[in-house]
């Protein structure tokens, strides 16, 4: 049993506050991801669960230990850094062997947990291979048999793929998350890659200036965004944000753009006429000749089986994805629907998503 | 609740306790290796009979007659020869005077010093200047016999220089370079240079040679590009390497004690022949080796930020 | 004209063949992409171009004159790297500023600035000009890259993976830009990249590398719509092609008939997928094995018959469930021999 708890983490560096009062729980055998930009906490989050950062203030359960004060090594964790050293003077077997060694494991065991690894990551054939001929992929592989050979009761990882290039990253995530469901241990991972966290992981927390702004699970914070921050740092594009003046009243359905009245979920508050934005993935946008919601089409880009089109509107840019077959040439003017169901609307000024029909399932920040 | 104090610092980092801990075992150690060097310095400033004096004198009167005594040559004349001379002009020939003696002139001190100067730094800025040119040809580009021919310069290293002396004293003495600057500077670079390959190949490895192709392309020629480009960069390295050179050179005392005698001695080999009245003049001897360690002190000092990655080089990465 | 021929160049490293027999021509203005896998020989390529390696055999015209055995400096080229570009001792202003240094060209200082300044304001970098090299996010840093690239104006661009250090985001908002920049320069660029996004929306024409050799080249459209081989197909598309062989799929599955003689694999793109989910006792293809939410696209995965899988796109409000079954029809596949090498389809 290893669930992790943390209980209003605070950690102070003089006066800059790296992370704020912060608590969450990561589920016994959850692959949970913290995504942010870089500075926003989520390593020193993650030093802290390690044992390698003292807290300010708070406190870290493990499982119904109180962690919050022990050395590293005394807490049954694995870290695996965005660096991994491989010792080179051994081979793969003898890496992967090594924190067992430390331990005074015996050598029959140790031959045993060293293969059955090994087997668990597809490396039993360069086992006796040395490391220094290893391409990067397999380097990647020993040092994660390196800390899953221990078997703690839970993986740390700081950008564990950072160093890799592109299509290697894509590679390692499927077989990350394949090791993942084979072993289900706890692991906490960080990353500043959306697409990382999106594929991983079951669930997130997004993090921004030492706050979790959103924490769920992948498909509940890229469909429902709480802030126009997690709606712009998820998404590849991002949400498009058009903003709008509006007054809106507790339980209307629709929202005037332009002259066009666009479907959104049921308002479940009113807000005071202000500055807003209306949230809108870039799936979510249709063409329509005889709609009144009007965009002049700037780029294209075409993907092969979907195209990014990228238009101006009178409420700001707007990017939509749309399949290749449609026709779109750069300068045109062309009607736009968005999917009423699928919008969120968000207060300019404190950048909070109102809350609507869609959002009830999503506890606010 | 399990203990550890209740302190907002990381682990990694020591806390204040060990900081003020580990603080004061280094400035013991530091007290330790630095009494040598105290007595040296001390020394200088006793009389000669203060200076030899059992049991040792911690507490005595300063005295500049060591250093008087370093940079001067003397001769004892008789009291009635004393009384005909003029008053002393200067202190120093008053304190000359108190010892019943005449300044008769300068002594070989400051040439010795002079060549030491010439001969170090000489023979460091060739040894480094032929080594980062070695170290960047070795490092770039493909010489036949690599491996063999960085083992073959390192082997020079591997002899005692006693091994080498008598067939390089032969050899000097029928070049002509017995006891000349040139031989010298060249006999301490042949030395050196090993070391100096070594140490920046290790340097240059770790410059990428993007940055040289990156020039190359932009317009430069191959030796512009390693001027602008590579050399900055291994400034650190260079140095490092520079004061690792200057030491030995500097510090050398069997070649330098074989080899030269007069025009070319260094300061080594001539400070413990400083003889006083009744033997070695001890003042004398700690006042010059105190003034000899200055040089070396203010190099390593100005490039002291480079020292330390220079001694972990290869070690440290970006 | 500044165009780029490339004519059977070929280098080899000891007995492995980096590239062999490697012939295209880089047009006036024009941006290719060599699109390949680590190893593939892409990054060669462009080093033989730049003239930092050495041919074998083979020549290389620059602007119509033979630069086969001329020195990088001579060359009129100027390269990206994919790191490492920045002299850590100078400042953004001096490191955009070197190349108009060289003995090659030699400007003088105030045309230097006037240049400097007029790319860095391109790039959105005219803030940081006085920032030292080290000092700057990798973002930045690949910027100030391109930039020093830009302030000269060579018969050609090499650039090498100069986004893939990057993380996503970024790669996407440099790329938009690298190409609006190219657009309006008019530049000639020979791009080295793995990114089949990167390829596809940047290019002008892709060249797609295996083990050395080209083996096709044309507009993005063409290398995705009529790929020459089963290799190149799985080259680009996300989710990647389908690859199903001929026994997994019975005629009344095509929707445009039969396959022609020969045929072993079908490529099936994603568009190329109709999936209806069937009722009650109706005939199916197959089962939804799972439903992989990726955020900005959902994979659906179906297995066919016995082993066979399909991976294909659906819209976010779909309605099929993991265990639902479904009719799988497919509509102008790709067809590929034996060999892998595509026939063509009748009546196109």
């Amino acid at each position: 049993m290893a669930e992790i708890r943390i209980k209003n983490l605070h950690k102070a560096f003089g006066d800059f506050i790296a992370v704020r009062d912060s608590s969450f729980t990561v589920a016994n055998g959850e692959f949970f991801v913290m995504l942010g930009p870089s500075g926003c906490g989520k390593t020193t989050t993650l030093r802290m669960i390690a044992g390698l950062e003292l807290p300010t203030s708070g406190q870290i359960m493990l499982g119904s230990e109180d962690v919050t004060f022990y050395r590293a090594a005394k807490r049954d964790i694995a870290f695996v850094f965005q660096l991994f050293a491989l010792y080179p003077h051994m081979n793969v077997r003898q890496n992967i062997a090594y924190p067992l060694k430390s331990e005074g494991v015996s050598r029959a065991q140790i031959k045993d947990r060293v293969e059955e690894t090994a087997r668990l990551l597809r490396i039993d054939d360069i086992l006796d291979s040395p490391v220094s001929g290893l391409s990067g992929g397999d380097r990647q592989r020993v040092a994660l048999g390196r800390a899953i050979v221990r078997r703690p009761k839970v993986f740390l990882m700081d950008e564990p793929l950072g160093a890799l290039d592109a299509e290697f990253r894509a590679l390692m995530c499927d077989e990350l998350r394949g090791l993942h469901n084979r072993l289900g241990a706890t692991t906490v991972y960080v990353t500043h890659d959306q697409i990382e966290a999106m594929s991983m992981a079951d669930k997130i927390a997004v993090m921004n200036n030492g706050s979790i702004e959103q924490f769920g699970s992948p498909q509940e914070i890229y469909d429902r965004p709480t802030s126009t921050f997690v709606a712009e740092f998820i998404g590849s594009p991002p949400m498009n944000l058009l903003s709008f003046h509006a007054g809106l009243r507790k339980g209307r359905k629709t929202v005037k753009l332009s002259n066009s009245s666009i479907a959104v979920p049921e308002l479940r508050e009113s807000v005071a006429p202000s500055e807003l934005l209306l949230g809108i993935r870039p799936e979510h946008v249709r063409f329509d000749d005889a709609a009144r919601l009007r965009g002049r089409i700037m780029s294209t880009e075409y993907l092969g089986s979907t195209q990014i089109i990228s238009l101006s509107t009178s409420h700001g840019p707007l990017k939509a994805r749309l399949p290749a077959e449609i026709a779109a040439k750069t300068g045109d003017n062309v009607g736009l629907t968005l999917m009423g169901e699928r919008l969120s609307i968000f207060d300019r000024a404190t950048g909070r998503a109102v809350q609507t029909a869609l959002y009830e399932t999503v506890p606010h920040a | 609740m399990i203990g550890g104090s209740k302190t907002a610092h990381s682990i990694v980092e020591p806390t204040p306790l060990a900081k003020r801990v580990s603080g004061v075992i280094i400035v013991i150690y530091a007290l330790i290796t630095m009494v040598p060097l105290a007595w040296i310095f001390a020394t200088g400033f006793k009389t000669p009979s203060d200076s030899i004096s059992y049991p040792p004198k911690i507490l005595f009167e300063p005295s500049l007659e060591g250093y008087v005594n370093l940079f001067t040559t003397r001769t004892r004349q008789t009291p009635e020869y004393m009384a005909t001379l003029p008053p002393p002009t200067t202190w120093y020939d008053e304190l000359v005077r108190s010892r019943k003696m005449v300044i008769a002139g300068p002594s070989k001190f400051g040439e010795r010093f002079t060549n030491s100067i010439i001969i170090g730094f000489g023979s460091t800025f060739l040894s480094v200047f032929l080594g980062t040119l070695a170290a960047y040809g070795f490092s770039r580009f493909k010489v036949p016999l690599k491996d063999d021919l960085l083992f073959f310069i390192l082997s020079t290293r591997m002899m005692p220089p006693i091994a080498v002396a008598i067939p390089i004293f032969l050899m000097y003495r029928n070049l002509g370079l017995s006891d000349t600057h040139l031989g010298m500077i060249l006999l301490y670079t042949a030395v050196n240079i090993s070391l100096a390959v070594w140490l920046l190949k290790g340097f240059m490895d770790e410059i990428p040679r993007e940055y040289e192709e990156a020039a190359m392309i932009d317009g430069y020629t191959r030796l512009q590009a390693f001027r602008k480009v590579v050399l900055p960069q291994a400034m650190t390295g260079i140095a490092s390497t520079a004061i690792f050179c200057l030491i030995f050179a500097w510090n050398e005392y069997a070649f330098a004690l074989l080899l030269t005698s007069g025009t070319a001695q260094t300061a080594p080999p001539f400070i413990p022949t400083i003889i006083g009245e009744g033997g070695l003049d001890w003042p004398a001897v700690a006042a010059g080796a105190t003034i000899f360690l200055i040089p070396v002190l203010v190099f390593t000092i100005l490039l002291r930020k480079h020292l330390l990655r220079g001694i972990t080089f290869g070690a440290v990465r970006k | 004209m500044p165009e780029v021929r490339l004519e059977n160049i070929a280098k080899s490293y000891g007995s492995t063949q980096a590239v062999g027999d490697l012939n295209f021509t880089v047009g006036d203005g024009e941006l290719v992409v060599l699109l390949g896998p680590t190893g593939a020989g892409k990054t060669t390529t462009l080093r033989l171009v730049a003239g930092i390696e050495k041919l074998d055999a083979g020549s290389i015209h620059i602007g119509g004159q033979d630069m086969s055995t001329a020195p990088p400096a001579a060359r009129n080229v100027a390269f990206v790297f994919q790191q490492y570009s920045l002299y850590p001792n100078l400042n953004v202003y001096d490191n955009m500023a070197f190349p108009l240094r060289s003995p090659v060209l030699r400007w003088n200082e105030s045309d230097i600035r006037a240049r400097v300044e007029q790319i860095a304001g391109l790039l959105k970098i005219t803030d940081k000009l006085q920032n030292r090299a080290t000092h700057l996010s990798g973002g930045e840093m690949q910027r100030v890259a391109i930039g020093r690239a830009l302030v000269r104006d060579p018969a050609i661009f090499l650039m090498d993976e100069p986004l893939s250090s990057l993380d996503a985001k970024l790669r996407t908002d440099l790329r938009l830009e690298l190409k609006r920049i190219q657009e309006d320069l008019g530049a000639t660029i020979l791009y080295v990249t793995h990114d089949q996004t990167e390829a596809m929306t940047m290019a002008n024409r892709i060249g797609v590398i295996e083990a050395g050799r080209l083996v096709q080249l044309g507009n993005p459209r063409e290398i995705y719509q009529t790929p020459n081989t089963i290799y190149v197909a799985t080259r680009l598309g996300h989710p990647a092609i389908n690859l199903l062989p001929i026994a997994a799929v019975s005629d009344g599955q095509l929707a445009h008939g039969g396959a022609p003689g020969g045929t072993k694999t079908l490529g099936v793109r994603t568009e190329h997928i109709v999936i209806k989910k069937v009722k009650g006792r109706r005939k199916s293809h197959g089962v939804v094995e799972r439903v992989n939410r990726l955020g900005d696209q959902n994979h659906l995965h179906v297995t066919l018959g016995e082993a066979t899988e399909i991976i294909t796109l659906v819209p976010p409000d779909t309605e099929l469930n993991v265990g639902d079954r479904v009719a799988v029809r497919i509509t102008d596949p790709i067809w590929f021999d034996p060999s892998g090498n595509r026939i063509a389809s009748r009546g196109c």
